[in-house]
């Protein structure tokens, strides 16, 4: 009895608590109500501001420094090089440069500068800044990793390696302050596109020179406090892994052509990011998880798109291994890859088989198929090889990085070899760094890999397997090739060009050094609202096109 | 009620404490039902996949992500692998890494804090400052430094985990081990000139099982949680093998739109960890004198 | 009282030390480094990159220069996000982290303490075991199956909650439960075995009590006693909130430090590892300082070392 009062206490001193615990949870659910939320689309239809995804930070805001994709969407709004690209033709229009003239032998160019040209501070925009920023990022202590986008300028790569110390020598002049003149050491086709790239774009020089040198890698130039453009927008608020926002620069040189007031760009990860886009809280994505594809073809077919980009999907292979020393084997694992499945069932996002390696449309360039799906050809030049049936071909592994897109292709194509060839490979994954170091060293048998071209040129792609590129892992030196590509360089006559270019794509895929799998394909979700926003290979959209309108776009 | 709790008093005294501990293990139901779930899912998880005939690594890329169905009893994932088996597998690595990585707390956990407690002064103060910066440590950093360092097998993901499983483990074996070093028998044993690793094996190792038991076994439900977080990150188990935590990370993402990736890994990862928590508890109340 | 909180603080040291070393250690030992990219940079390039960072110097020398700054509270800039220091990213990033913490702090008691006590009282009764049961479930479903399980259900389903951000007070509901329920389970745990200590030595005194108002005595010393284990775990609850905050801060997109913990690993950021690992060392031992002092004020028999 006694105890049966004592527990009466203490359940009475339990509703107490409850009391007062539970009104406070009913407070906190309450005010769950309240700050009730806006979605970011309804918002920023009406203020013209627009909601983007880019997955994460950057890493920088420096042009001189960063080489990833997402800085490249943030700079463009923020900084304007020479030139610009049409969203949807990507030709060559006037950015900074207003008009420019070729000279005779194709190494001359003169630059005239739009007079409006100005930097978001009011300084006006002269010829020496380029030169200042051509010197900043062909600096040697400057370490900048894209310095060699610069090097069809005259002088240029000497100067960056060290060989050269006076800068005077190097191409680029600026006679007056609205003409700058650049000279190259050959006569190079691609070089308009070329400086549309971030590495061309200046830099406000009191700028840079007032945080640090010129030199100064650190620097806090780029804090919004400080950061100081040419671009159509202003940066406006940055805290890493928050909303990155930029508002649109009144004294851009043709502030009329932009239509957003501001541009938020949102590092979300890519589950989240989807989440958010269906929840109305994005206008762009930067990518759609696979699982989710479906869903959207048959639900919001309008909201999401494929478009082909310039980049190829691959495998590299170790040629200084055996059995993959020997040609027949690594057509023989090119060969028994069904590009067709693994596109359809896996990647779902309508690529392209790739039966070459530069993909189609570069810059005009389409290079022709160098094989096919042959299975039994695969199979009999395997059994040439020495290795009948996949008998006695030891177990090689299959390097990628960790990333469940990567992991769902490795497993697929590990099987397809097991029963069209009979043999057995290991998978093995690494963390993005391990995996680079892993890479560079040559310590591997096969490699996952993607390469995404700078510019649309096929030099970019095929200048990739070249004997002194740092980038080729492969281990495949060919004389011959290297010789191809150099001439290639030096034709200026684009049909010839493109022929020479055709003749190195199939040698290169008669010896198979790396087996292509498919081009890369941009697949991302769009709101309706979003008006002037053209899918093209470079990825590149100018935000002067864009624009939200309430009526959705009509599809073309 | 007094006279009650004397006769039980004297019937205990009857049986030793080990039996003891075990009588009231028994009695208590949620342990009971945490045995049973546990061992029932291991059961499964060991012997089941020998009697299916579907393969884990089997795709069938056409099939795709279907429900549950008589061939496929819960249902298959994008690439067509049937869940059920890859479940079950799932659950062989997953109880496997569990235990290997508590195994390796307890063989640098028990003597390190064993050691310390009973040396104190100087060793102990230093050993402890160890533990302690260790333990200050974001566990997220350690793990993936050495998963990193040390390369991706899975031995080598129990020695990573194991890493920082064993500093709780290492504190609560020094405090008892402290507590013990000052009882009377373990003086008299130093007085008589016994050598130190005699009493340790003998004197204080033994009065120590007890709590070692109890967190052992709520340390394996911990490292299945762990590895769990380590997929998320993508340093869990690799491909092709798979763990619950692979599972129910994949169906998470998914789980909208095939709820069954989800709900099949997660309900056993729940229930293995449910299990594992109580009857840790229950060996808790079981092993604790305060109860009788 | 004092004295055993400078002798705390003057002990944090060391261990401090201990931390930034085993970093340092752990971090060069790990293959890659912050500067290895997908297309390879110029070997003279990478040379300066490496001058500028001092990572050309041999490692004791760097080692030294490395303990030099710290010494003198120079975190270093980050090797990843140029233009950025190491503190200035913590500084804009802990307090919306430790907002979460305490968040979920909140929600871990507020949840857990009740259905712990509540249990208590129903001992040995079926409703004992489904009180635990519930509260269990908080440790079987990590954060990453748990928030997209709220979110399903609050926020596509029910559109309550907006799906990730922290603008708004509503933002933090979920995040905080999501990270809350796990530590709620611990408590509840706590809570009722603690109680259930509690219980059985009042018991004996409170058959010999008479009237209510000793009752009500013996009930309030019962919770108070019964919080103090609840108390005791408090230290390593925070532990585990700071760095497992990340899972929530990724799904729920909040800007906060806990992604630094795996990202900064993940990328090699050598002083973003060290900045962020000493940081939340310090906040250890200052919380395990502050549980202590709390432990000691409510029962000052616990005052020996």
């Amino acid at each position: 009895m006694r105890d049966r009062s004592q527990r009466t206490i203490a359940v009475r001193h339990m509703q107490l608590k409850a009391l007062i615990y539970y009104p406070l949870l009913c407070a906190l659910l309450f005010t769950s109500g309240c700050g009730k939320k806006a979605s970011n689309v309804e918002r920023g239809l009406k203020q013209q501001e627009l909601y983007v995804g880019i997955q994460s930070s950057p890493s920088g805001l420096d042009p001189h420094l960063t080489t990833g994709v997402v800085e490249q969407y943030i700079l463009i709004a923020l900084l304007e090089g020479l030139v610009t690209r049409d969203g949807q033709t990507l030709e060559v229009k006037p950015g900074v440069a207003k008009s420019w003239d070729m000279s005779a032998d194709g190494k001359t160019y003169t630059f005239h500068l739009d007079p409006n040209a100005r930097w978001s501070n009011g300084d006006p925009l002269v010829a020496d800044d380029f030169v200042f920023s051509f010197k900043r990022i062909l600096s040697p202590a400057l370490g900048a990793p894209n310095a060699y986008m610069l090097y069809p300028m005259r002088g240029a790569e000497a100067y960056n390696k060290g060989e050269l110390v006076d800068f005077s020598k190097v191409g680029v002049s600026a006679p007056s302050p609205k003409i700058l003149v650049i000279e190259l050491d050959a006569p190079t086709p691609y070089f308009l596109g070329l400086l549309s790239h971030v590495s061309w774009f200046p830099v406000h020089p009191p700028t840079i020179l007032k945080h640090g040198t010129i030199t100064d890698r650190a620097s806090k130039w780029t804090q919004p406090a400080n950061f100081v453009g040419n671009g159509p927008f202003n940066l406006e608020s940055w805290k890493l892994n928050a909303p990155l926002s930029v508002m649109k620069n009144p004294l851009f040189r043709d502030p009329d052509s932009i239509r957003l007031k501001r541009i938020h760009f949102l590092p979300i990860p890519i589950d989240p990011e989807e989440r958010a886009f269906r929840a109305g809280h994005l206008h762009l994505t930067y990518f759609v998880p696979s699982h989710r594809i479906d869903w959207y073809l048959k639900n919001q077919p309008e909201r999401i798109r494929f478009d082909t980009y310039l980049g190829t999907y691959y495998y590299g292979l170790n040629v200084n291994r055996p059995p993959l020393d020997d040609v027949r084997v690594r057509k023989a694992l090119a060969y028994s890859i069904n590009r067709e499945d693994l596109i359809e069932h896996i990647l779902r996002a309508g690529q392209k088989a790739a039966y070459h390696f530069t993909p189609p449309n570069t810059g005009g360039y389409n290079a022709k198929d160098g094989f096919s799906y042959d299975p039994q050809l695969a199979r009999q030049l395997l059994a040439d090889a020495g290795f009948p049936e996949g008998e006695g071909f030891p177990k090689l592994q299959l390097l990628y990085n960790t990333s469940e897109q990567h992991q769902t292709i490795a497993v697929a194509i590990q099987q397809m070899w097991k029963t069209e060839l009979g043999i057995d490979i290991e998978l093995y994954n690494q963390e993005w760094k391990v995996y680079l170091s892993t890479r560079e060293e040559g310590n591997f048998d096969i490699m996952r890999a993607g390469w995404i071209g700078d510019y649309d040129d096929p030099f970019t792609f095929l200048g990739l397997t070249t004997s002194n590129s740092g980038n080729n892992h492969t281990g495949w030196s060919n004389p011959e090739y290297d010789a191809l590509i150099q001439k290639s360089n030096e034709t200026l006559d684009p049909i010839q060009r493109r022929k020479i270019l055709q003749t190195a794509e199939t040698l290169l895929l008669e010896e198979m050094p790396i087996i292509p799998i498919n081009f890369y394909v941009r697949r991302l979700l769009i709101h309706p609202t979003v008006h002037g926003w053209s899918p093209n290979v470079l990825d590149r959209h100018p935000y002067s096109e864009i624009y939200l309108e309430a009526e959705p776009a009509s599809t073309d | 009620m007094i006279k009650q709790k004397k006769v039980a008093a004297a019937n205990s005294a009857a049986t030793s404490l080990g039996q003891d501990a075990w009588q009231r293990l028994c009695q208590n139901r949620m342990a009971q039902i945490g045995g049973s779930i546990f061992i029932l899912i291991s059961l499964l998880c060991l012997i089941g996949p020998f009697f299916v005939s579907n393969t884990y690594d089997a795709t069938n890329l056409a099939y795709g992500a279907q429900a549950p169905s008589a061939e496929h009893w819960f249902g298959t994932d994008d690439l067509g692998r049937d869940v059920f088996i890859r479940t079950l597998l799932g659950g062989r690595i997953s109880i496997g890494v569990g235990f290997a990585a508590t195994v390796v707390a307890l063989l640098i956990g028990v003597p390190y804090g064993a050691i310390a407690g009973y040396a104190g002064g100087r060793t102990e103060a230093l050993s402890m400052r160890f533990v302690d910066a260790i333990y200050a440590l974001p566990f997220t950093i350690i793990v993936i430094l050495l998963t990193t360092w040390l390369g991706r097998s899975i031995v080598l993901l129990f020695l990573a985990i194991g890493a920082v499983e064993w500093l709780t483990m290492a504190r609560i074996v020094r405090g008892q081990s402290k507590a013990l070093r000052k009882q009377t028998y373990v003086e008299a044993a130093m007085i008589n000139g016994v050598p130190h690793h005699r009493i340790l094996l003998r004197h204080i190792l033994p009065n120590m099982l007890g709590p070692i038991i109890v967190y052992t076994t709520l340390t394996i439900p911990a490292v299945i949680l762990l590895e769990s977080i380590l997929s998320f990150v993508g340093l869990g188990v690799q491909p092709p093998m798979s763990s619950w935590g692979i599972l129910i990370n994949e169906g998470a993402m998914k789980m909208d739109i095939y709820p069954w990736l989800l709900i099949f890994p997660a309900l056993f990862f729940s229930l293995t960890i449910f299990a594992l928590n109580f009857i840790g508890d229950g060996l808790r109340d079981a092993l604790d004198p305060k109860e009788s | 009282m004092f004295n055993h909180i400078a002798r705390r603080l003057l002990h944090a040291l060391p261990t401090l030390w201990l931390v930034a070393t085993l970093t340092f250690i752990l971090l060069r030992l790990a293959p890659g480094g912050p500067f290895d990219s997908e297309k390879q940079v110029h070997p003279t390039v990478r040379a300066q990159i490496e001058a500028h960072y001092g990572l050309d110097q041999p490692i004791y020398r760097q080692y030294l220069r490395f303990i030099g700054n710290l010494l003198q509270g120079d975190l270093g800039p980050s090797y990843k996000y140029e233009g950025w220091n190491v503190q200035e990213i913590i500084a804009q990033s802990a307090p919306v982290s430790l907002e979460l913490g305490a968040l979920a702090l909140v929600v871990a008691i507020v949840v857990g303490m009740p259905l712990g006590v509540l249990a208590s009282l129903r001992h040995h009764r079926p409703a004992e075991s489904i009180l635990m049961g519930i509260a269990m479930l908080g440790i079987c479903l990590p954060a990453f199956v748990l928030g997209p399980l709220l979110l399903l259900v609050f926020s596509s389903s029910l559109d309550w909650f907006n799906p990730l951000g922290w603008n708004y007070p509503s933002d933090r509901v979920l995040p905080a439960f999501t990270l809350g329920l796990f530590y709620a389970a611990y408590i509840a745990r706590l809570a009722r075995s603690g109680m259930l200590d509690v219980m059985q030595h009042e018991y004996i005194r409170t058959a010999r009590a008479k009237g209510l108002k000793e009752s009500v005595i013996v009930c309030r010393h019962t919770l108070r006693t019964a919080l103090y284990p609840v108390v005791a775990y408090i230290g390593p609850a925070v532990a585990g909130l700071i760095s497992g905050s990340f899972v929530v801060e990724t799904i729920f997109f909040i800007p906060g430090l806990g992604q630094f913990f795996v990202n900064s690993a993940f990328n090699r950021d050598y002083s973003m590892v060290v900045g962020t690992a000493l940081f939340y060392a310090l906040l250890i031992i200052l919380f395990n300082l502050l549980v202590d002092i709390i432990q000691m004020w409510m029962n000052p028999r616990t005052r020996n070392d």
